[in-house]
C-alpha cells in the first residue's frame, strides 16, 4: 500500500469531523453524568484527530500525524486525572451529577 | 548703542550675592527665628540688606553707562525653539533700581527695629521684609520677562503677607486680599503679553527682544496689543485708575510696610517694567497715549480725593497714587529718564513721609486721625523737621529734589501738549495744598487729643530717627542727580541711562526743545504756584485755625470727595456682587446638580453593572459549558463574517 | 449518490458506524451502553486511519484508546455502580436548547467550509508517510523536545491520579 488516491475528497473528511465534533458538543450539553461528559469530550478530541490525519494525508506532510500522537498522549493523561477527580467527587458527594456541584456562585 | 558685556568673575559673584543676602536673611529668620533672641531678628534682617547694598555699591562703581553684566545661572525652560534661562542682567537701569531698593530698604529695616519693637510678630516681620527685598531684587535684576514675573508675583505675595500682618483683624485681612486680587487682575495682562511675546519672538530675553522688535514693522497691531497688556499689568501693580483702590486700603499694614512697598519699591515695578520695554512702547503711539491719559486722570483724581482725607496714612496713600500717575505721564510722553528720575526722588521723600507719619503714630500710641493731632511741632522736633522738608520736596519747592524731577516732566508736557501741562500743574498745586494741610493740622496750633496721650508723647528712638535724617538729606540734595541744562550742568541720570533708552529714540516724536528762557519761566511758575498754595494752606489751617469737619456733617461735593467718589462702593456693587452671585449659582447648581450627579453616576453605574454581571456566575457546570459553546459559535460566526 | 469505488464504500460504512455509535454514546440510558458504544466508535475511527494510510496511528489509537482509556472508563463505571435507574436527565427545555446549539455549531462549521477555498493539494509521490519508520523518524528528530516533555506530563498525571483517588486516611 503506497499512495492514497484522492477518490474520497477532503471535504468529506471535514464534514465527518465536524459532525462528530458536534455530536460530542451535544453530548456535553445533554448529559448530567460526569463520566458520560468525559466520554463526549473524548469524542470531540477524536474528531479533531480525524481532521488532522486527513490533512496530513492529503498534504503529504506527516507533521499532522505526530501532532495526533501528542494529542493522544494528552488525552490519556487527562482521562486518568479526570476519572480520579470524579472518583473523589463521588466519594464526597455520593453522586456524579454535575448539577450538584454549584456552590461556587454569586 | 554700544554695549559691553562685562565678564569679570568677581562682578558675577557680587551680582549673585545681591539677591542671595536677603534670601539668606529670610531663611535664617524664618527657620531659625525661634532659637535666636528676639532682637536679633531685626539686626539680621537689616544686616543682610546692608550687605546687599554694599555689593550694589561695588557694582555701581564698576558698571559704567555702556556696560552690562549678564549672569546666567542655569538654563531653565528649553524646548522646541523656546529658550528661557534663569539669569540676571545688570545694566545702568538695574543699578539705579537696586540702589533704591537696597538703600531705602536698609533704612526702612533699621526703622522697623524701633517701630515694631513691642510687636509679637517681630521676627515674622523681618522674615517677610527680607523675602520682599529678595523678590524685588529678582524683579529688577531679571534678564527676561519671566524672571521679572517671578519677582512681580513674589512681591505681590509679600505685599499680601505684610498688609495682613496683624492678621487677627478681619478688616486687615480683607485689605490684604483686595491688594492681592487686584494685583492678579493686572498680572493676567502681563501673562498674556508674555505669551504674545513668546509667540512672536520665541524668546522673553530683554536684550533679544530689543534687537528683534524694530524688525516687526508690519505687525503694528501686535506691538500695540503687547504694550497695552503689559500696561494693564502695570496698572494693577502701580495702582493706577481703575485698579488703584487697593493702595489706600493697604494702609492697614504696619507703617514701614507702607513706606517700603507702597511708596518706594513695589508700586514702582510697573514704571520699571515699562522703561525696561521702552523700545516696545515707543513703537506704539497708541499705547503711549493710553498711558498718558490714564496717568493724567489718575494724578488729578487722586489729588482731589487726598484733599479731604483725615487719616494721616490715607492722605499719603492717595498722594502716592497721584505721584505714580505723574510718573506714568512722563512715560507716556516718551521721557523715560524723567520717569525714573521722579521715581528715585519720590522714593526718598515718600518713604520719608511715611516713616515720619509712623513716627507720629508711634509717639501718639496709635492715633492716626489728624483731627486729633496738632501742636506736635515742639514735642517731636526731628520728626517735624524731616516731615516738613519732605513735604516741601513733594510740593516742588524750588531747589529741592522734587522740584527738579517734577519740572522735567512738566517741561516735557509743555513741549507736547499745553493742555496736559495745565492739568498737571493743577495736580501739583493740589498736591502742595493737601500736603501742607496735613503738615499744619498735624504739627501746628495746639494739641487736640486727650491729655493722657499728650503726656506720653516723646521723640522716637535713634533707630527710627536716623533713617529719617538720612532720607531727609537725600530728599534735599537728590536733585543733583538730574540737574537740567538750564543751570549749565550735566544731567547725570540721563547720561547714565542713555544706553537703556537709546533704542526707543528713533520712534519717539521729538518736539523742538524749549528755549532756556521758556524753561526758566515754567520753573518759576511752578515754584511760585507751590509757594502760593503753601501760604494759602497756612492761611486756612494755621491762621484761621480751620478744622476738617466730622464725617457726618458733610454735604454735596465735599461728601463725594471725602467718600473717595464712592469708587469702592461702585466696584463692590457692580463687580464683586455679581461675581459672588455667579459663584453661588455655579456652586449651588452646576457643582451640586450636574457635576456631583455625573461623578456619583459613574460610581453607581459601575456598582449596578457589577451587580448584574455577577448573576452570570450561577455555579452550575452545565450552564458554563453551555456558555462556552455559545461563545464558540459566536466567535466562529464573527470569523466567518469578517 | 453513486459509489464508484471500494474506498468510498468503506468510507461510508465506517462513517455511518462512527456517527451511529457516537449518537448511542450520547443518548443511551445506561452508562454501560455508552461505554461499549464508545469502544465501537474508536474502532471505526481506527479504520478511518487505516483508510488514510496512517498505520502507526491506527495501531496506537487502538492500543491507547480502546485498550487503555476505555478500560479505565469501564472500571470506573463498574466501580461506581451506575445503571439505568440512577441516571438523571435534564429537563426537556434544556435538551432542546442543547440540540439547537449543537446544530448551530454544525451549520457554522459547514458554512465556513463552504466559504473557504481549499488549496488543492498536489498529489504526493508514492510515499510511506504513515509508516512507522517515517513517523518515528519525525518524532525523534523534529519533535524530540515535546516527546521528552510528554514523559514528564505522564509522570505528573500519574502522581495526580494516585493522589486524587487515594482513600482518606481516617477511614
Amino acid at each position: 500500500m503506497g499512495t492514497v488516491e484522492h477518490i474520497i475528497p477532503l471535504n468529506w473528511y471535514i464534514v465527518l469531523a465536524s459532525f462528530l465534533f458536534c455530536i460530542g458538543v451535544m453530548g456535553v450539553l445533554f448529559r448530567k453524568n460526569g463520566i458520560i461528559i468525559l466520554m463526549c469530550i473524548e469524542i470531540m478530541l477524536n474528531a479533531v484527530n480525524i481532521l488532522l490525519v486527513a490533512f496530513s494525508a492529503y498534504s503529504g506532510n506527516s507533521d499532522g500525524q505526530v501532532f495526533v500522537f501528542f494529542i493522544m498522549v494528552v488525552a490519556a493523561a487527562e482521562v486518568a486525572v479526570g476519572l480520579a477527580l470524579l472518583m473523589s467527587i463521588y466519594r464526597n458527594i455520593g453522586s456524579t451529577n454535575i448539577d450538584v456541584l454549584n456552590k461556587l456562585k454569586w | 548703542m554700544t554695549q559691553n558685556v562685562l565678564n569679570d568673575p568677581t562682578l558675577l559673584f557680587l551680582g549673585l550675592l545681591i539677591p542671595l543676602f536677603p534670601l539668606l536673611g529670610f531663611l535664617v529668620n524664618g527657620l531659625l527665628g525661634k532659637f535666636l533672641p528676639k532682637a536679633s531678628a531685626g539686626w539680621i534682617g537689616s544686616g543682610v540688606v546692608l550687605a546687599s547694598f554694599l555689593c550694589v555699591l561695588c557694582i555701581f562703581n564698576a558698571v559704567s553707562a555702556q556696560d552690562v553684566i549678564r549672569i546666567d545661572v542655569f538654563d531653565w525652560i528649553v524646548f522646541s525653539g523656546i529658550d528661557i534661562s534663569f539669569g540676571f542682567s545688570i545694566d545702568p537701569l538695574t543699578v539705579i533700581m537696586m540702589l533704591v531698593v537696597t538703600g531705602v530698604g536698609f533704612l526702612i529695616h533699621l526703622y522697623s527695629i524701633g517701630y515694631m519693637h513691642d510687636d509679637d510678630g517681630f521676627g515674622r516681620f523681618f522674615t517677610y521684609l527680607n523675602l520682599f527685598i529678595f523678590f524685588m531684587l529678582l524683579l529688577v535684576m531679571g534678564s527676561n520677562y519671566l524672571m521679572m514675573f517671578i519677582g512681580w508675583e513674589g512681591v505681590g505675595l509679600c505685599s499680601y503677607l505684610l498688609i495682613g500682618f496683624w492678621f487677627k483683624k478681619d478688616a486687615y485681612n480683607d485689605a490684604a486680599q483686595k491688594a492681592f486680587v487686584m494685583n492678579r487682575i493686572g498680572d493676567l495682562g502681563f501673562l498674556i503679553a508674555m505669551f504674545f511675546l513668546l509667540f512672536q519672538f520665541g524668546t522673553l530675553d530683554f536684550a533679544a527682544i530689543e534687537k528683534l522688535v524694530p524688525g516687526i514693522t508690519s505687525h503694528q497691531g501686535l506691538i500695540t496689543t503687547i504694550a497695552l497688556l503689559l500696561f494693564i499689568g502695570a496698572i494693577g501693580k502701580s495702582a493706577q485708575l481703575p485698579l488703584y483702590t487697593w493702595l489706600p486700603d493697604a494702609m492697614a499694614g504696619p507703617t514701614p510696610v507702607s513706606a517700603l512697598i507702597h511708596a518706594a519699591t513695589m508700586v514702582t515695578a510697573g514704571i520699571y517694567m515699562i522703561v525696561r520695554s521702552n523700545v516696545l512702547f515707543a513703537m506704539s503711539s497708541v499705547a503711549l497715549q493710553v498711558i498718558l491719559a490714564i496717568g493724567v486722570v489718575t494724578s488729578v483724581f487722586a489729588a482731589i480725593i487726598g484733599l479731604k482725607q483725615n487719616d494721616i496714612k490715607k492722605v499719603l496713600a492717595y498722594s502716592t497714587v497721584s505721584q505714580l500717575g505723574l510718573m506714568f505721564v512722563a512715560l507716556g510722553l516718551g521721557a523715560f529718564t524723567s520717569g525714573i528720575f521722579h521715581l528715585v526722588t519720590h522714593a526718598f521723600f515718600k518713604a520719608l513721609l511715611f516713616l515720619g507719619a509712623g513716627s507720629v503714630i508711634h509717639a501718639l500710641h496709635g492715633e492716626q486721625d489728624i483731627r486729633n493731632m496738632g501742636g506736635l511741632k515742639k514735642l517731636i522736633p526731628i520728626t517735624y523737621i524731616t516731615f516738613l522738608l519732605a513735604s516741601l520736596a513733594i510740593s516742588g519747592f524750588p531747589l529741592l529734589s522734587g522740584f527738579f524731577s517734577k519740572d522735567e516732566i512738566l517741561a516735557h508736557a509743555f513741549q507736547q501738549n499745553i493742555l496736559i501741562w495745565i492739568i498737571l500743574s493743577i495736580s501739583s498745586l493740589l498736591t502742595a495744598f493737601y500736603m501742607f494741610r496735613l503738615v499744619y493740622l498735624t504739627f501746628h496750633n495746639s494739641f487736640r487729643g486727650t491729655d493722657e496721650t499728650k503726656h506720653h508723647i516723646h521723640e522716637s528712638p535713634w533707630t527710627m530717627t536716623v533713617p529719617l535724617v538720612i532720607l531727609c538729606a537725600l530728599s534735599v540734595v537728590g536733585g543733583v542727580l538730574g540737574l537740567p541744562a538750564v543751570f549749565h550742568a550735566q544731567h547725570w541720570l540721563a547720561g547714565y541711562l542713555s544706553n537703556v533708552t537709546a533704542g526707543s529714540l528713533p520712534y519717539l516724536h521729538h518736539p523742538e526743545h524749549l528755549s532756556h528762557s521758556l524753561e526758566i519761566i515754567l520753573m518759576s511758575i511752578a515754584g511760585a504756584g507751590a509757594i502760593l498754595m503753601i501760604l494759602f494752606a497756612r492761611h486756612q489751617y494755621v491762621t484761621k485755625k480751620q478744622l476738617p469737619p466730622s464725617d457726618v456733617s458733610l454735604t454735596g461735593f465735599e461728601k463725594l470727595v471725602a467718600n473717595k467718589f464712592y469708587v469702592d462702593e461702585l466696584y463692590e456693587r457692580f463687580i464683586s456682587q455679581p461675581v459672588f452671585k455667579l459663584s453661588d449659582a455655579f456652586g449651588g447648581f452646576v457643582d451640586k446638580q450636574i457635576v456631583d450627579r455625573l461623578v456619583n453616576g459613574v460610581g453607581t453605574l459601575v456598582d449596578m453593572s457589577g451587580k448584574t454581571l455577577r448573576l452570570f456566575q450561577t455555579g452550575s457546570t452545565g450552564f458554563y459549558v453551555f456558555a462556552m459553546v455559545l461563545g464558540m459559535i459566536v466567535l466562529f460566526i464573527i470569523r466567518l463574517l469578517i | 449518490m453513486l459509489i464508484y469505488r471500494m474506498d468510498q464504500l468503506i468510507f461510508f460504512t465506517l462513517s455511518v458506524l462512527t456517527l451511529l455509535s457516537a449518537l448511542i454514546v450520547v443518548f443511551a440510558k445506561s452508562p454501560m451502553y455508552s461505554v461499549l458504544s464508545l469502544i465501537v466508535c474508536f474502532f471505526t475511527i481506527a479504520g478511518h486511519y487505516i483508510l488514510l494510510n496512517a498505520q502507526f496511528l491506527a495501531i496506537t489509537h487502538i492500543i491507547v484508546y480502546a485498550g487503555a482509556i476505555m478500560v479505565l472508563f469501564l472500571f470506573v463505571v463498574m466501580l461506581l455502580n451506575l445503571n439505568k435507574e440512577s441516571e438523571q436527565h435534564k429537563s426537556p427545555k434544556l435538551r432542546i436548547a442543547a440540540t439547537i446549539s449543537a446544530g448551530m455549531l454544525f451549520l457554522t462549521l459547514l458554512a465556513s467550509l463552504k466559504s473557504t477555498q481549499l488549496v488543492s493539494f498536489i498529489a504526493p509521490p508514492p510515499s510511506d508517510n504513515g509508516m512507522v519508520e517515517h513517523v518515528g523518524q519525525k518524532l525523534f528528530t523534529d519533535y524530540l523536545l515535546p516527546f521528552e516533555i510528554s514523559s514528564i506530563l505522564f509522570l505528573s498525571a500519574m502522581i495526580g491520579a494516585v493522589v486524587l483517588a487515594k482513600r482518606d486516611k481516617k477511614r
